[in-house]
């Protein structure tokens, strides 16, 4: 856990930069800092590794004082990765790698096998790779070569000032994709500095908004979007965030769960019963073990008779777990729905999320007022 | 390659002429400089280059480094201004001026010659510290290098290759200063000149000066070769 407390930096010229501070990143959270340019987030960033000097408060790491850790051994148990990535251009990728385990006096052997074990988890070829100079890298490459450098020694806390910042947008998006499987898997406390509101809130598990040297709301991504808690924050996570929370979140955060489902060969008059029954003016039609087929509409089967086989659509969107609702949003306007089967992986139904229920959500989202709003103490 | 190629012939011309002109019987009224003697002053030279320049790279390269470290950087500008200085002045005024000072002696030679090979030794120095791309600097210190660390292993050999380029330009001026330097005290193929333009013989100025441009090429050559021999593979552009 790192504990800032009130942290202050000041200039010698008289430049208030931090002006006082307070929070907590807990173990395994990635901990956005964003905020404009010139709001102080990389100067409290690097006050976590001393790299610049703090002038009051302190910075904790599992309640030690930083203050009185020698430096350098404080640094070696922190992952440090930046924009420009800073490659030494005269080593190899395998020599980058083992920078912090050098320091750290590892044995040859470890030193192979962690460099080859971290090349692997950047989706790199070690064969490939381990003996390459920097400069015979891509640009996401090096990035990728940096973020496993500085994850060397196994650091439980990692530093990234806008680690994805200098490569181009589609390999930055992809980047960010494998980093966070990669942190779902190493579950490092990371502090992740960003003047990007998508990669904040695509990334973070909270958010601390900076400006002008103070923080202005701590919260997770999805309050910072719902709640902003100052004119300064709505401005600045844009007026877009309605859509903006859709992507954060998941159909099934949306969905009714286990709806109603007919088969192909139900008979049509049982069908309208349940439709009356029900209030329903649609219904999923599913094969053996809710294997998801179409859906009947109830217009459809007016004065009809016979099977729902004769009047089902078969081809009908469908939202796969783990789809976000703006997605799922996108699903229902190119199709012209109302109502979005949500599947598993194997085509099973597992919910259906409806327009009106989006809408409502969104409300709620908006309207909900003195919830779990995340203590921000300055 | 092609770079090559012209070294090689101009090398060639240059032992030639020299070759031709030390098998002559006579120049006009007097014998051409023997083998022995063309040797001897070879090796004079040889000596006070060499000597110069390890004085210039003993003072240039610490000096040079020290002018990058953060508590000194403010002397940098008037440290290699003051070296830009001695470059500036003619190479035959920065040896002129040392006999009054100094006297008619080898040792006036050396001084003259160590004023004139300093810039270009202190001035890569400087600049190969100093334009590491700062990242590299500041992702070696955010990983936990010591000061000594960032300097031995991240800052001396990414500086290494400019450094010795600026030692190999030093090198190569200084053969050809040293010639001027013969006038004020001291010795080399400089002499064979200086007798070719009192007596006035053009080939006798030739078989002094030729050995003189092979040796400025030889040189030049052997530290080109050796500088990419100390480049990191990682620095050498394929």
């Amino acid at each position: 856990m790192i504990t800032l407390e009130n942290v202050k930096k000041i200039y010698p010229d008289g430049t208030e930069a931090v002006k006082g501070i307070s929070f907590e990143v807990i173990d395994g959270n990635l901990c956005v800092l964003l905020g404009p340019s010139g709001c102080g987030k990389t100067t409290t960033m690097k006050m976590i590794n001393r790299l610049i000097p703090i002038t009051k408060g302190g910075i904790y790491i599992d309640d030690k004082d930083t203050k009185e850790m020698d430096e350098n051994e404080l640094r070696r148990n922190i992952g440090y990765a930046i924009q420009e990535i800073g490659l030494f251009p005269h080593m190899t990728v395998r020599e980058n790698i083992a920078t912090v385990p050098t320091l750290k006096d590892w044995d040859k052997e470890r030193k192979e096998k962690r460099a080859e074990e971290l090349l692997t988890l950047m989706g790199m070829d070690p064969d490939e790779f381990m003996e390459k100079y920097p400069t015979e890298l891509s640009g996401g490459q090096k990035q990728r070569v940096g973020v496993a450098r500085s994850l060397g020694a196994d650091p439980p806390i990692m530093l990234m000032d806008e680690p994805f910042g200098a490569i181009d947008p589609i390999t930055r998006d992809r980047l960010q994709d494998e980093f966070i499987n990669i942190q779902e898997e190493i579950q490092k406390t990371i502090v992740f500095v960003t003047h990007d509101i998508n990669e904040a809130i695509k990334m973070g598990d909270k958010v601390a908004l900076m400006k002008d040297g103070e923080l202005i709301q701590y919260s997770t991504p999805a309050e910072l979007l719902a709640a902003p808690k100052s004119r300064f924050v709505r401005d600045f996570v844009g007026s877009d965030r309605t859509l903006k929370s859709l992507r954060l979140m998941k159909v099934e955060d949306a969905m009714k769960k286990s709806p109603r489902a007919v088969r192909k060969d139900d008979d049509l008059s049982e069908v309208t019963s349940i439709m009356a029954e029900e209030d329903l003016t649609y219904l999923m039609v599913v094969e053996d073990g809710r294997r998801l087929k179409g859906w009947v509409n109830r217009q459809d089967i007016e004065d009809e008779s016979g099977v729902v086989a004769d009047v089902m659509s078969e081809d009908t969107g469908s939202a796969e777990l783990g789809t976000s609702l703006a997605e799922g949003l996108t699903v229902m306007l190119e199709r012209d729905v109302a109502n979005l089967p949500v599947v598993d992986e194997h085509g099973i139904l597992q919910g259906i999320v409806t327009f009106n229920d989006l809408q409502s959500l969104i409300g709620e989202t908006y309207t909900e007022r003195g919830g779990k709003h995340p203590e921000v103490t300055q | 390659m092609r770079r090559r190629i012209v070294l090689i012939t101009l090398l060639g011309i240059f032992i030639g002429v020299t070759v031709w002109i030390t098998q002559m019987d006579t120049l006009r009224y007097m014998h051409p400089k023997t083998y022995g003697d063309l040797a001897r002053q070879t090796w004079n030279h040889i000596k006070m280059v060499g000597i110069a320049e390890l004085l210039a790279i003993g003072v240039g390269v610490p000096l040079g480094v020290l002018v990058t470290r953060p508590g000194l950087k403010r002397f940098a500008t008037p440290v290699i201004g003051t070296a830009n200085v001695g470059q500036t002045i003619p190479s035959l005024a920065v040896v002129a001026i040392m006999a009054p000072i100094l006297g008619y002696r080898f040792e006036s030679a050396i001084i003259a010659l160590f004023i004139y090979s300093l810039l270009p030794v202190l001035r890569n120095s400087f600049t190969g510290i100093n334009d590491i791309d700062p990242a590299i600097i500041e992702s070696a210190k955010g990983m936990g290098m010591s000061r000594l660390q960032i300097a031995t292993k991240i800052e001396l050999p990414l500086a290494l290759p400019v450094i010795m380029a600026g030692i190999r330009t030093s090198t190569v001026i200084c053969v050809g200063t040293a010639t001027l330097a013969v006038l004020i005290g001291g010795e080399g193929l400089g002499k064979i000149i200086l007798a070719g333009l009192y007596t006035q013989i053009p080939l006798l100025i030739l078989q002094g000066a030729a050995p003189t441009a092979a040796l400025a090429v030889i040189l030049d050559t052997l530290l080109g070769g050796f500088e990419s021999w100390m480049t990191p593979r990682g620095l050498k552009k394929s």
